[in-house]
């Protein structure tokens, strides 16, 4: 290389339409697509939380802007935490999403692992079905299996949800373990079978630990499916004391023509938190890479 | 500790393939056997039905006087090192290592002993509270041997353990190897393409190609006293120079014919071996290291041969000289202060006093 002198050096420009100009594009892109994103996704919580917070007054006030709350009022969220029916579906709720992501996780793991890595004959073949049967939609499901339900005779029972949602979560569930559990490196089974672990022993001490972001992938969607479904509940249950917070609320809070808007949107915020904490919790150990460092990188 | 053999030993793959041809191998205690050959010679499925991680096809694997083809790898007493470490991402090195005897539920404090006396053997004890992300590949593979010695196990398999590192390190960690087994003295097995490190490792090497074992012995046997052209040009860098040759004797005692130019004298002490092949066509197969510079014309079994240079490449305390015979590329291992230069030629001679001489047809060494 030539030597460069002081008076030689000349501000650094980008040249047109180089790489410099390409990134500076995509940036513009990226933040545009953002903005979009963020104003879809955003605003309708944001509304929802504003609404909350107003009297029934507020709400049907013709003057002044929707999206602002003049004068904040907690009644709507004291009026649901003190009222009994919306303990109750919240209860309820809660009960069926935990026993549901508990079914639904360990029927998955298990599956995932035995298609994954025992290499039985016809494996491959189960578990394109499994997730074949993912593709059939919840709503072409519910009338047959309200059928099911009632000859069980669990209609209008808050338990007939606990039968049905692992069904809706065990075949995506399945899926992504499947994923996870193939890209752990072969050797590793291999070096934990002549340690001396059964395939038992193989799944809880090296698989669940080194798939940990897979299986909180599962269980967040699990927890989804329970915790948000609405047309099983809507068609199963009719009784406000078997209700789950999704039908619960449009059920209790729209009488007849009358829409308490503050209290619906209320219950939608307080519906919302036990996700977002479980989001926000599992999130901080959803992370990839958890293999590193166990094989030849 | 225990010796291993394998009697007839087949592996039949799906589709056809046979893997390994029913080999025979004993490998006494306390031996270090490699295992050496290109890739899909069959080596490394040797290895993992020792391990119990293939199942046999045919044939018997014997592990300290019992037959184990039906015991699973975790009875057999048996600890492997992987190519590509295979170590528990989310365990420290010390659980890592006390992995295999937790399950074997020993006692903590003798989990804690073995860990140490295995993290001193191997000089990784200040490693003991990482993650396997933290360390480098080296002592990745540390570890890994470290998790199979802490097991004190009958038979040790390594299976190409130092592919992944670089050329340096793999130097240093092939003498580690070396050492550790000077200071357990458990069976080992281990499986390598690499013929450098078959030699320096083994006590015997086991030659494979296509499935078969082409011969099995000490490194210098098998760089001396080659049983066929495979293992005489797998054994050895720059591998030996093969030319096409046909045996005769014109009166001035045995000779062979390269062409109308090259002949070469058989020393004595060959001639009546090599007597019964006069007239056929055989391969002549002379080492690097056994054509040089041209000197000591009088002593005996040296022969000239003029190489019309090729190419020249300097190493340092050598260098090497390529050149064409017939068509066929020969190399000389020269003085660094050689003259050889492209294009020009070059007088060398020929060590024939190391020759060999194979059957054209079979590649058997005669």
């Amino acid at each position: 290389m030539s030597a460069t002198t002081a008076g030689d050096v000349r501000p650094h420009r980008a040249p047109r339409g180089g790489l410099h100009a390409q990134r500076r594009w995509a940036l513009w892109g990226s933040y545009a697509a953002l903005t979009v994103f963020v104003i879809v996704f955003l605003v309708p919580p944001f509304y929802t939380i504003m609404t909350s917070l107003k009297t029934s007054a507020e709400i049907s006030a013709q003057k002044g802007t929707p999206w602002i709350v003049h004068h904040p009022w907690l009644g709507n969220f004291w009026y649901l935490i003190t009222y009994h029916n919306f303990q109750l579906y919240y209860l309820n709720s809660a009960i069926v999403t935990v026993l549901v992501v508990v079914i639904s996780m360990v029927i998955s793991v298990l599956a995932a692992f035995s298609l994954a890595r025992m290499g039985f004959w016809g494996s491959k073949t189960l578990a394109t079905g499994v997730f074949l049967t993912y593709l059939v939609p919840a709503s072409l499901l519910f009338i047959p299996l309200f059928q099911i339900v009632g000859w069980i005779g669990l209609i209008n029972s808050v338990w007939c949800l606990v039968l049905i949602y692992p069904t809706l979560a065990v075949p995506f569930c399945t899926w992504i373990m499947i994923g996870y559990f193939s890209s752990v490196p072969r050797e590793l089974d291999e070096a934990a079978l002549i340690d001396g672990a059964g395939y038992l022993q193989m799944l809880w001490r090296i698989f669940i630990p080194v798939a940990m972001p897979g299986i909180i992938a599962a269980t967040i969607f699990a927890f989804t499916v329970s915790w948000g479904n609405f047309i099983y509940p809507l068609a199963y249950l009719y009784t406000s004391n078997q209700m789950v917070l999704t039908v619960g609320i449009i059920s209790d809070l729209i009488r007849g023509d009358v829409f308490e808007w503050g209290r619906i949107m209320a219950a939608n915020v307080l519906a919302s938190l036990p996700p977002i904490l479980i989001y926000a919790f599992l999130m901080d150990y959803y992370i990839a890479g958890l293999t590193a460092g166990a094989t030849k990188g | 500790m225990a010796e291993v053999s394998c009697r007839k030993l087949v592996k039949n793959y799906d589709g056809g393939v046979q893997a390994v041809k029913g080999i025979d191998l004993e490998i006494a205690d306390q031996e270090f056997v490699v295992l050496v050959g290109p890739s899909g010679c069959g080596k490394t499925t040797t290895l993992r039905m020792i391990a119990g991680l293939e199942e046999i096809s045919d044939g018997e694997i014997w592990i300290g006087g019992d037959v184990v083809n039906d015991v699973p790898p975790r009875d057999r007493d048996i600890a492997m090192v992987f190519q590509n470490y295979a170590l528990y991402p989310h365990m420290s090195v010390f659980d890592n290592m006390a992995f295999g005897l937790k399950l074997r539920k020993f006692p903590r404090e003798e989990i804690k002993r073995r860990v140490d006396e295995a993290a001193r053997i191997l000089d990784i004890h200040p490693l003991l509270e990482r993650k396997p992300k933290a360390l480098s590949g080296g002592q990745r593979q540390r570890v890994a041997m470290g998790r199979a010695i802490v097991r004190n196990p009958k038979v040790f398999l390594f299976d190409e353990p130092l592919s992944n590192l670089d050329a340096k390190l793999r130097v240093q960690m092939r003498t580690e190897i070396k050492k550790v087994h000077q200071t357990v003295r458990t069976t080992t097995v281990y499986v390598t393409h690499d013929q450098v490190e078959a030699m320096t490792l083994a006590d015997r090497v086991v030659v494979m190609n296509q499935g078969i074992i082409e011969q099995i012995g000490t490194p210098q046997e098998l760089y001396h006293s080659p049983a066929t052209r495979f293992v005489a040009g797998f054994i050895g860098s720059p591998a030996m120079n093969f030319l096409n040759c046909r045996v005769e004797d014109n009166g001035a005692g045995p000779s062979v014919r390269v062409n109308n130019q090259i002949v070469l004298p058989i020393p004595p002490s060959r001639a009546h071996r090599y007597s019964a092949y006069k007239g056929k066509e055989m391969v002549l197969g002379i080492r690097p290291e056994h054509m040089f510079d041209y000197r000591d014309a009088e002593r005996p079994g040296y022969a000239r041969i003029d190489a019309p240079v090729d190419v020249v490449e300097p190493m340092g305390m050598e260098t090497l000289v390529h050149f064409f015979i017939d068509g066929t590329p020969v190399c000389a291992r020269c003085d660094p202060a050689t003259p050889a230069a492209p294009g020009e030629v070059l007088p060398l001679t020929a060590d024939m006093n190391n020759m060999h001489l194979m059957e054209a047809s079979t590649g058997q060494v005669v």
